[in-house]
């Protein structure tokens, strides 16, 4: 079991802080009025922001994409701050102070899904979507089945996620801002109302933007100045960092994380995978003009989320020299014992001794910043599956007027808002490792190989599409169920009957293969006709023949 | 409106059949595919040689430096596929695009 802990951990990196935070409740801070006043400028700026894209959402194409009129640079900024959650900052980093190069090699599974992406998505995404990703899948299968299914699992995948940013949100910022952790769960539920329903995707997309470069900008700052205590030496980084490290020179090679393959295995399938079943950041592909921005959008933010782990990756280990000596920064002052505010401080920690209270509250107020940014997202994507998806396409066979469509649009955003509040004050004291796993787990078992095989294989039918889909998403339900995050840490059995962390190693290919199964040993008529439309789709896919165009502001 | 249909249907065929629209499927395949496998497999690799031969990234990089090979290598990994990444949008930017436009051109 304790060989599990810091894989957990690097699990929640990607997502919020709740894993590590949610065991031990965060204790209370006094209130940070530097971070506060940083915090509240940034409210003001993006609040000014989604007033003006008020005024520029006029349809539904502006609701759901701003209107197709987001530049690949612009998108790329946005993609890579939909990614990099405020714990990629602080987890990733923790992770590297703790277990040193291990923290490395779980970095790099968090980004290899994105060149993959570029290849063989990005492009077919923009010429065969128009708003959601379900666009794509049901474009030659049954309009009503498939796209409730997909509706389903984004909604599945939206929720999961918003609970546990809500959760991360508000132990970061009790302990940060010493806010009241009800009080920053509806500050952030809030502000991610606002911004949605007034400024729909243009708002968030720039709210998205403006915290990738704070993000961006923050942690290269911190970074320079940890290097500077080095003579901006690697070299003379490494060997401080072995001599102070209780492992030692083992922080500088694969460690007993890795210990067992399988476990490794399932967890970077499920990442390098289940980046491309996230609905919010698959979203972002239909808010440029055409193919090429698309393209482009996803070279920048890869460039972005790649520079962003290097730096990261320095501040891990600056910290094991600059925080893990410092008695200040450990409770009771004890350098063997636990870190002042919990094991995933440590970048925060090393802000304050490199930069001072200042420099401190700033990143403490990037941090709200990114998570309210992401929720954003969250919530445009899922609120866009139930009024594009279920109202407008299912519900209403397409016959909804965009004013119909835009009302829906805004109460599904207000009830996902309540949802992600409700929940996020309710799980509070819970650990919700678990949803980590499912959201990744469903995106990479579920989304994924239904969206793939929609994207490239002419023998899909809506009925392997269905069953594959279900299959990967009950595999993927109950291997989470049955793994250590739930088995034993919420249900108290003693040992898990699944013994490893993600699901998608096994429910992945499972869903692959039911898809193809059932697909080739469906005979129907229908069947027949989705086959023969995969040439017509072919066409579009290549040359965005058709394909929805930017509107012009 | 089934006039429409055929026109539309056969404009489709039409471009199906060009010899360019398949020189265009089928280099894009061609590279994105290769360019995944690179990706995927180096990746792979990567994560083979750290579960079973962790020694190898655990060397330092010359003699009397705290730096080991593992270091460069991970870095390695994220800066070749995304250097891969910036390739395929060029390529795809210019002259794939360039196929696909001149093809729906000729087709006009």
């Amino acid at each position: 079991m304790k060989r599990l802990a810091p894989l957990v951990s690097a699990l929640l990196a990607l997502a919020p802080l709740a894993a590590n935070a949610a065991p031990m409740v965060a204790e209370k801070q006094p209130i940070n009025l530097h971070a506060i006043a940083m915090f509240f400028v940034f409210v003001v700026a993006t609040l000014m922001i989604t007033w003006w894209a008020a005024r520029q959402t006029k349809s539904t194409s502006d609701f759901y994409t701003a209107g197709g009129g987001i530049s690949g640079f612009q998108n790329g900024l946005a993609i890579a701050g939909d990614y990099m959650s405020a714990a990629t900052l602080l987890g990733l980093s923790s992770l590297v102070f703790a277990k040193g190069y291990d923290g490395f090699v779980y970095t790099v599974a968090f980004f290899v899904g994105w060149p993959v992406i570029t290849f063989l998505m990005a492009e077919r995404l923009r010429n065969l979507g128009k708003y959601t990703f379900a666009d794509i899948v049901s474009y030659r299968l049954d309009q009503t089945r498939i796209r409730t299914f997909a509706a389903f699992g984004s909604l599945t995948v939206v929720c999961c996620y918003l609970v546990v940013q809500m959760v991360g949100a508000g132990q970061l910022i009790k302990l940060l801002f010493g806010l009241d952790y009800s009080t920053a769960v509806m500050v952030v539920g809030v502000l991610m109302l606002v911004y949605v329903i007034f400024g729909g995707m243009i708002a968030t997309t720039w709210v998205q933007i403006i915290k990738a470069v704070l993000l961006l900008a923050g942690g290269t700052t911190l970074a320079g100045l940890a290097l500077a205590e080095f003579g901006f030496s690697l070299e003379t980084l490494a060997a401080r960092a072995v001599e102070s490290h209780a492992i030692g020179w083992n922080i500088m090679g694969p460690g007993s994380m890795l210990a067992d393959p399988i476990n490794a295995a399932s967890l970077s399938l499920g990442l390098v995978f289940g980046i491309a079943g996230l609905p919010h950041i698959l979203m972002r592909f239909f808010t440029v003009p055409n193919a090429k921005e698309a393209r482009k959008s996803v070279f920048y933010a890869t460039g972005f989320i790649g520079f962003f782990f290097l730096v990261v990756m320095v501040l891990g280990y600056a910290a094991i020299v600059i925080v893990g000596r410092d008695p200040q920064f450990f409770v009771d002052g004890d350098l063997s014992g636990a870190l002042v505010g919990g094991g995933n401080m440590v970048a925060m920690h090393l802000a304050k001794a490199v930069g001072g209270n200042l420099f401190l509250g700033f990143l403490s107020a990037v941090a709200f910043a990114t998570i309210l940014a992401v929720v954003a997202g969250l919530a445009l994507a899922g609120a866009s599956a139930i009024s594009h998806d279920l109202y407008a396409t299912v519900l209403r066979k397409g016959q909804a007027s965009e004013r119909e469509e835009m009302r829906v649009t805004r109460f599904a955003t207000i009830g996902l808002g309540i949802v992600a509040i409700g929940l996020g004050i309710l799980f509070e004291k819970q650990n919700v490792a678990f949803l980590v796993g499912l959201t990744f787990g469903i995106a990479a078992s579920t989304n994924f190989p239904v969206l793939i095989m929609a994207m490239y294989w002419k023998g899909l039918t809506t009925r392997g599409a269905l069953l594959g889909g279900f299959a990967g998403l009950i595999s993927a339900l109950t291997l989470v169920i049955l793994s250590p995050a739930v088995w034993v840490a919420v249900l108290g059995n003693a040992e898990a009957v699944y013994p490893y962390d993600h699901p998608a190693l096994f429910s992945m290919p499972l869903a692959f293969i039911v898809i193809v199964l059932v697909s080739k040993l469906d005979n129907s008529a229908r069947a027949a006709r989705e086959r023969d439309a995969f040439d017509d789709q072919f066409v579009r896919a290549q040359t965005g023949l058709g394909a929805a165009t930017a509107s012009s502001h | 409106m089934s006039q429409t249909e055929t026109s539309h249907a056969q404009r489709y065929a039409r471009i199906r059949n060009h010899p360019k629209f398949q020189e265009l499927a089928r280099s894009r395949a061609r590279l994105a595919w290769t360019l995944t496998a690179l990706v995927l497999g180096g990746y792979y690799l990567f994560m083979l040689v750290v579960a079973f031969f962790p020694q190898w990234l655990h060397t330092p990089l010359e003699t009397g430096s705290q730096l080991t090979v593992g270091i460069p290598a991970a870095a390695a990994v994220i800066v070749l596929s995304w250097l891969l990444t910036g390739w395929y949008v060029r390529v795809a930017n210019t002259r794939f695009d360039a196929l696909s436009a001149d093809l729906l051109e000729e087709l006009q």
